[in-house]
C-alpha cells in the first residue's frame, strides 16, 4: 500500500513541476502566481500520499501550513498588484 | 475488510492523481490565461478532495482524519478565493491597456 501511495505522491511532483516549469516561463505576471497556487495544491497533495505512506501524522500539518501559505501569497500579490489599476479611493478629507 | 479499503484508497488516490494530471495538461494546452486558471482550480480542489477522501481510510485516528478534511476544506476555500482575486486582477489589467 505504501508504495501506491509514494507512486502517486511523486507522479503527482512530476506533474506539478511540469506545470510550473510552464507556467514560470510565462511572462504574464499573474500566471507567476498561479505557480504558488499550483505549488501549494500539489505540494499538499504530495505530502499527504507521503506522511501518509510513511506512517507519520505531522505531514499532514506540514500540508496544511503549504495551502495556507499558498493562499496568502496569492492574496498579497493581488493586493500588491491591483493598487495601482484599482479604481483610486475616493479621498475622504475634502470637505 | 482492510483489502476492500486498501482498493478504494488505490482507486481514489489514483483517480486524484489523474486529475493532477488533467490540470496540468489543461494548463499546458489553454490559449489565454483565464482558462489557465481556470485548469488548476479543477487540479487544485477535486484532485486534491480525491486523495483525501483516498487516505481517509489511512488515516491512522480520526483526529488525523479530520485534519485531512482540514486540509481539503483551507485548500478549497484559498483556491476559491485566491482563483477568483488572480481573475479579476487578470481581467481588470486587460480593460485598461
Amino acid at each position: 500500500m505504501a508504495d501506491v501511495l509514494t507512486a502517486a505522491a511523486l507522479f503527482i511532483l512530476a506533474a506539478t513541476a511540469v506545470a510550473l516549469f510552464r507556467v514560470l516561463r510565462s511572462g504574464v505576471v499573474a500566471e507567476r502566481m498561479m505557480a504558488v497556487q499550483l505549488l501549494g495544491t500539489g505540494g499538499a497533495a504530495a505530502l499527504l500520499l507521503l506522511g501518509s505512506a510513511s506512517g507519520s501524522a505531522a505531514a499532514s500539518d506540514v500540508a496544511l501550513l503549504l495551502a495556507l501559505f499558498a493562499a496568502f501569497s496569492c492574496v498579497a500579490f493581488v493586493i500588491g498588484a491591483a493598487e495601482p489599476e484599482a479604481e483610486p479611493d475616493p479621498p475622504e478629507e475634502r470637505p | 475488510m482492510s483489502a476492500v479499503l486498501g482498493i478504494v484508497t488505490i482507486v481514489l488516490v489514483t483517480a486524484g492523481a489523474v486529475l493532477f494530471l488533467a490540470g496540468t495538461l489543461g494548463l499546458l494546452r489553454f490559449p489565454d490565461t483565464l482558462s489557465r486558471l481556470h485548469a488548476i482550480s479543477k487540479a487544485d480542489n477535486l484532485g486534491l478532495g480525491l486523495i483525501v477522501l483516498g487516505l481517509l481510510p489511512q488515516a491512522a485516528s480520526v483526529t488525523g482524519g479530520l485534519k485531512l478534511i482540514c486540509v481539503w476544506l483551507l485548500a478549497q476555500l484559498s483556491a476559491a478565493t485566491a482563483s477568483q482575486l488572480l481573475g479579476r486582477a487578470v481581467y481588470r489589467g486587460r480593460r485598461e491597456p
